[in-house]
Order: structure tokens, then sequence, then C-alpha cells
């Protein structure tokens, strides 16, 4: 049933209603209210017999659930920005161990200087944690997605991490409708671990492999990462028969036929874009739009499919891999190596700087006149002239001091 | 994604200080919206949330539903909570040109000093009025109410319900009276600024 609810007391009731056994947590902006509204639910009784554990850090937080799930609990924390670096040390352990945690991360900007607003910088900083990593384009699908996660998680016995913007979508409130128990429970049927720490059978989990074997375990965790993204796509089918909703899945496309140029993004500036891209199709340009909602395991047949035909793609990003581009731009260009397609590789949202429409346009209809960079990473909202003055106002570093012979 | 229009029915920029219900008033206007089978959307513009700080909080209002989760940058309604932020930069921007300008203000419109761009300005007094049913200056749902009477974007009633399921008991019964207050006074000072423009 739709309501007017905010997006963490929407996700919140979709974990409860996905019966975990543990939630270990740690406040931190903008994740908080989801954490907070899951401890009314679980003191309230109505998250079934969970236990919340209150932490005291988000390493604690990442490390608490590792435990629970290694006994044979279904784990679920949320983070967001350094508290997802703290947890970093614990994140390749959960994958490496095959522990299906579930993580929402209310996507926020990397310090210094400290901001607490949204961009992707902390999820994609994890990029490489063996970690499925799945991003909402809506609260609705937000919400949709963790009862996937869990779904995906528990099948292919991988960790899965649910990405949502920080306050544009946590603190929105909006029409939403919260699957209810018995979609989730078709679904998702009662956790069965691939192994279980019990005292009254010990076993081992995750002793040590040294390098006669440690290559076979990694190939064996890649293998399974790829596998996974069919497994994505089934798992968001079955969604679609029992709720009637498209949600999640690899990628979502939206206007892509006969597209000359695509934007190609993902996050809650997907909804803006398509805006975008109908003001624009109206006008007579062949605009479309691609959201990748899994970026982990990469998509890259879906993808590079859905671009062939393009001649341009702009890559829209909120997150920059410092020294060389976006780090969505990367696998764009990798993904699209040896074909005809150019791509132009832009930054805009950082720390919270709303992606508008109007920026949206401004950069579609660059790329249509050939204006954009094709090798040049473009900063779209940059203010230009602070950015120059402070250039200009550096200090004299050692560099610009022509070094004299010592001693010769 | 399905294909429709994309600009909302209605946009509206709430400015104020934090613990003034700047955010509660922008989530009040859209579950009203909502109860009348409109999609809405309310987003708050977070600072490090502490009491006194400037808060803006957005609410669209749309007959379809809305996809965009940017702020609203040119709203026909601009609701200012606070008369001291009236002259902070920014309060103005974007506001249509038929837009309204409604301010929690003791004065008349033409008293507050500002430019003569602004095609509608209402002035409640909002704080007094809370303070002297309430016992304490929140203005927010006597200018909701005020809001609902000059805009039809929600009717009194929608937001009184509105306002009672989100505060129970006595706190929702009087909150429910305030915006009703505001109502009325919104539509007297309205006659009134009509009168004004005529005579201007």
């Amino acid at each position: 049933m739709l309501r007017q609810v905010e997006g963490s007391r929407a996700v919140a009731e979709t974990v409860a209603r996905c019966r975990p056994d543990v939630v270990a947590a740690y406040p931190i902006s903008p994740q908080t209210h989801i954490v907070e509204a899951l401890s009314d639910l679980v003191a309230e009784g109505r998250a079934g017999r969970c236990e919340f554990l209150m932490v005291e850090s988000e390493f604690g937080a990442m490390s608490a659930c590792i435990g629970a799930s290694a006994a044979g609990g279904r784990a679920y924390t949320a983070t967001a920005s350094q508290g997802l670096l703290f947890m970093a040390e614990a994140l390749p352990n959960a994958s490496g161990l095959r522990l299906p945690v579930v993580m929402t991360v209310a996507n926020r900007a990397l310090g210094a200087p400290i901001n607490i607003w949204n961009d992707h910088s902390d999820a994609m900083s994890q990029r490489d944690a063996g970690w499925i990593q799945l991003f909402a384009s809506s609260n609705q699908e937000a919400v949709d997605l963790h009862v996937q996660a869990f779904v995906v998680a528990e099948s292919l016995h991988v960790p899965v991490m649910v990405n949502m913007d920080g306050f544009v979508l946590t603190h929105a409130m909006e029409g939403i409708d919260v699957p209810d128990q018995d979609e989730v429970d078709a679904l998702l049927p009662p956790f069965r671990p691939l192994h279980v720490l019990d005292p009254d059978h010990p076993v081992t989990i995750g002793a040590m492999v040294g390098p006669e074997a440690f290559t076979e375990v990694k190939y064996l965790e890649a293998r399974r990462q790829l596998r996974s993204l069919d497994a994505i796509q089934e798992v968001a089918d079955r969604f679609h028969r029992v709720t009637g909703r498209r949600s999640g899945g690899l990628t979502s496309s939206y206007r892509l036929e006969d597209a000359d140029v695509v934007l190609i993004g993902l996050g809650s500036l997907l909804g803006t874009a398509a805006d975008v891209v109908d003001e624009l199709r109206d006008e007579g340009l062949a605009v479309g739009l691609l959201g990748v909602t899994c970026f982990r395991p990469w998509p890259l047949d879906e993808i590079r499919d859905s671009l062939a035909d393009a001649s341009r793609v702009v890559v829209l990003n909120r997150a920059l891999s410092v020294g060389f581009g976006t780090v969505l731009g990367a696998d764009v260009r990798l993904t699209l190596a040896g074909s005809q397609v150019v791509v132009h590789d832009v930054v805009a949202g950082l720390g919270g700087r709303p992606v508008t429409r109007d920026l949206v346009r401004r950069l579609l209809v660059e790329a249509v006149r050939g204006e954009l960079s094709d090798h040049q990473l473009t900063f779209a909202d940059l203010d230009v002239d602070l950015a120059e003055r402070e250039l200009l106002g550096e200090l004299v570093g050692p560099m610009d001091v022509e070094p004299e012979g010592v001693g010769r | 994604m399905t294909t429709h229009g994309t600009r909302a029915a209605a946009e509206v920029r709430f400015h104020g200080r934090g613990g003034q219900g700047v955010v509660t008033a922008a989530e009040l206007l859209s579950v009203a919206a909502f109860d009348q089978g409109r999609a809405s959307q309310a987003i708050p513009s977070f600072g490090s949330e502490r009491t006194g700080a400037p808060v803006v909080a957005y609410c669209r209002v749309a007959d379809r539903p809305i996809r965009s989760h940017d702020p609203v940058t040119s709203p026909g309604v601009v609701v200012v909570q606070d008369p001291t932020m009236l002259h902070v930069p920014g309060i103005l921007t974007g506001l249509r040109a038929d837009g309204l300008l409604l301010v929690n203000s003791t004065r008349r419109p033409d008293e507050l000093g500002l430019p003569d761009c602004v095609a509608r300005i209402v002035t409640v007094p909002a704080s007094d009025v809370s303070r002297a049913r309430l016992g304490r200056p929140l203005p927010n749902t006597v200018l909701l109410g005020a809001l609902a009477g000059l805009t039809g974007i929600v009717s009194l009633a929608a937001l009184q319900k509105a306002i009672r399921e989100r505060f129970r008991g006595d706190a929702g019964e009087l909150n429910a009276a305030l915006a009703a207050e505001g109502h009325r006074l919104a539509q007297e000072r309205s006659t009134e600024g009509a009168s004004h423009a005529q005579a201007g």
C-alpha cells in the first residue's frame, strides 16, 4: 500500500519485514534515521526475534554482523562516509568468508574537509571489497532493493551493499509502497547458512590459506561474483512476479531507442535526468538514459550492448578518483574500449551540491553539439573563479626553487 | 520508468531556523497533498541540524509520479517562517514572477522593504497567534493554514488531518486550530492585499 513516508523509515520497516536476527549499528549521518527507526521497531516487538546491538563503532558493527552471520543469523547494518571506511578492514572478511550480510550505505562524501552531504565517494572507495553493490534511483527502489539484497545475498552467499543517496533519499518523504510481510516471505525463505559456528559441532571458518590455494579461493570468488549477475536479474524478475513492480536488476534504460547521446549514471540523479530526457526529446534531440543499478559486479555485456548504438556517452558520477577521472567513467571507458563511441567523463554533485535539471540539460546539449571534452574530466558545476583565485594564492613549494649543488 | 510531464503542479520552498518546524511544515504539506490523492514529495535541505541555524525545506505536489529529487529552484510559493531572514541572500531566488511570498510577520507587506518584483506578498503574525494559543512561538501550522487558504494546494481539512496524525492528542488539536486560524487570517489579508494593489 502506498503511504507518504520518509525514505529512512520505509527502509527500516522493509528490513524489519526481512526478519533479521541481528541488527548491529553505530549512528552516523545521514544513515541515523534508519537504525533509529529499526531500534524502535525492535523495541516495539515489530521485528520478530531480532536483537538490536548498539555497538561502539562501525568496525564493531561489521564485526558483530560477521559473527552473527557465521553463527547462522541473518545480519544487517547501515552506515555512511567515514563510518564505511572504519568498517573497511572487516568488509573483505564478510565477502571472503561468504557471509551474506546486508548493509545500507546512505551515501555521503568523504572528508576532509568534513561534509555530511551526499555523493558516492564512500561506496566507491570500497569497490573492490568483494561485496555486491546496488544503487537505488528512488526511495521505492531503495526499499525494493533491500528485499532483493537479502535474497541475492543468501542465494549466493555474498554480502550485499544497498546504496541510497544520503539526505536526498533518506530524508525525503514521498509515496512509498513498503512490501508487505506476505510479499517478503514469498521471496525470502528462512536463512540457510553455508556453515554454522556451533560449540556443539565445532568447525573452523576462515582458516589461513597460503600461496598454494589463495589464488584458487580468489578465482572462485570472482566466478561467483560474475555468476551473481544472472541471479540479480532473476531475483528482480521474481520480485516483479510477486509485487508487480519493476525494481532492481542490473541496469535501467530510458528512451534509449535511437538515442544518439546517452547519459549514464547511478543513484537519485536518474529521476532528474529522466525528466530532462523527456524535455529534450520533445525538442527533437535524440537523447537517452542508462542507469546502473548493479555497480559490482559490473554488468559489462548489458552496458556495452545498451550503449552500442550511441555515438556519444556522457558519464555523470558523484565520485572522483583523484588524479584520474570519475570511478564510473573508468568502467565505462573500459567497457567501450575498441568501439567508436565517444565517452565524456563528468563529475558533479560532490559533497551535496545538487545535480539540477539545468545542469543535466546543459551537459546533454553540449554533448549533442560536440562541445564536451572527450579526454579531460569535466567538472560540470565548478565555481571556476573561486578555484582559480585559490590556485593563484598557493604557496611556493620546493619544486619552485632551482636546486644548487651541495658540497661538490 | 514511463514517459510523462516533467513539471510539478505546485512547488513550495520553506525558509526558517532549526527548531521552527521548517522540515515538519514541508512534510505536513506533502502528507496532506498525498491524502488528497496527489503525488507529493518533501525534501529537507539540512545543515548540521541545530537550533537557530537556517533551514530550507521543499515540497512538490503533482498529478503524476514525481521522479526528480533535486531541490525546488523556481518555487511558486516561498514561505518565510522567521522574518529576520527576509533579507538573507537567496530567500527570493527563483520565486516565479506570478509567485506568492508568505511571511510570518506582524507588519504589512509594504512595510517589509522588499523589492517590487515580488508579485504577491501576504503577512501573517504566525508567531503571535501560536504564542497566544500554544504558549510557544511555533509558526509553522499557522502558516500552513494560511498557505492552504491562499493557494488551495491542499484543503484545510486535509491539512488538519495530517497535523492530527503527526501530533497526537492535545498538540494535534491545538495545531489543527492554529491552521484554521492561519487559514482565516490569510483570507482576510489576501483581500486587504488586493485592495492595496488596487490603490497602488
